[in-house]
């Protein structure tokens, strides 16, 4: 069955950055975008999404509070937040909600591990 | 508006995300420093006049502000500036260099331990900028001043009721201490004119194509 990403930004140049870089690294994968944590919940209502990627700085609710809340919903999905901002806090408030820290500005190289580890989960999940 | 600097949505965009990962870089600096979480808004970019950057900031601070300042040179140039309302300032200093020291001798360092912080912050967020635009830029020492929004957003030879500045604004806090600022850049419009280039450069390398 076809594996589903949700890319969650503000910024649209971010989201297609996201987009682009997954694209290279999973050309098979599909792409959605949501623009605000908001739309982000809306559209995980609606269909099935296997990975999400959220930047942390948004308005209204943190891609934090969002993993945190999609977490919740979905214990095994595989999440990445994507920030530039590497404080202490930050690091461990992803940890807690177990979603992959990956940094910003993102990369192929940044993206890879996380895609890997969630390819695999994905797959044993499946199995 | 003058088509030659008016940003697309996507420039904007694209400027805003640059901002922001400069910032929530040097954020991440000043947390090693002050050893509390730093909590940044999300960037705000408008084109206005100088005396409106000074009344956005005069709503929100009624209290005398302490600026550090920094300018910047090279393919776009301007003033960065680390603000903070006066009380909030030697609180600031107190958690940089520590609790334990006496009073007297934190107001002593006041000067420095902000021109230090004025540094790492404007010049990390400066510096990053300046890589993602494959530029590079001279900063300047930092310079400490006082006064209100209209002090700090207009030079002596600068008239407030002249010109546009790309005013780019973000408040910061520190968690659980009583610290609040601001980080604004001001540009004029041949600078302006000269990042919009820039941006566009920076969103060709970045999405190709997709555009």
């Amino acid at each position: 069955m076809a594996t589903t990403v949700l890319i969650v930004d503000d910024s649209k140049l971010a989201r297609i950055v996201a987009g682009k870089t997954l694209a290279a690294l999973q050309p098979e994968w599909d792409r959605i975008e949501a623009g605000n944590a908001h739309d982000a919940l809306e559209i995980l209502r609606e269909r099935k999404i296997d990975v999400a990627m959220i930047d942390f700085n948004m308005p209204d609710k943190d891609g934090l509070e969002l993993a945190a809340e999609l977490r919740a919903i979905h214990p095994t999905m595989p999440i990445a937040v994507i920030t530039a901002n590497i404080q202490d806090e930050v690091i461990a408030r992803a940890r807690e909600v177990n979603a992959t820290f990956v940094s910003k500005p993102l990369t192929e190289d940044g993206l890879r591990g996380f895609i890997s580890g969630a390819a695999l989960r994905l797959r044993s999940d499946g199995a | 508006m003058n088509d030659d600097i008016a940003l697309t949505d996507l420039e904007h965009d694209a400027l805003t995300e640059l901002v922001n990962i400069g910032v929530s870089r040097a954020a991440s600096s000043l947390r090693k420093m002050i050893g509390e979480e730093v909590l940044l808004s999300v960037p705000s970019i408008e084109l206005m006049a100088p005396h409106n950057a000074a009344r956005l900031i005069g709503e929100r601070e009624t209290d005398e502000l302490v600026a550090v300042q920094q300018q910047f040179e090279g393919a776009f140039s301007g003033r960065a500036l680390l603000i903070f309302p006066e009380a909030t300032s030697l609180d600031l200093v107190r958690a940089i260099i520590g609790s334990d020291v006496p009073f007297d001798q934190i107001a002593d360092m006041e000067h420095e331990a902000l021109a230090e912080t004025g540094n790492i912050i404007l010049n990390g967020c400066l510096a990053t900028m300046a890589n993602m635009l494959k530029r590079s830029l001279n900063i300047s020492l930092p310079e400490v001043i006082r006064g209100d929004g209209a002090r700090l957003f207009t030079l002596p030879h600068e008239r407030p009721d002249e010109g546009l500045v790309l005013f780019l604004y973000i408040n910061f806090s520190i968690r659980n201490r009583n610290i609040r600022g601001y980080i604004a850049m001001l540009m004029d419009l041949p600078s302006l004119a000269a990042l919009k280039e820039l941006i566009a450069g920076f969103i060709e390398r970045v999405i190709g194509d997709e555009a």
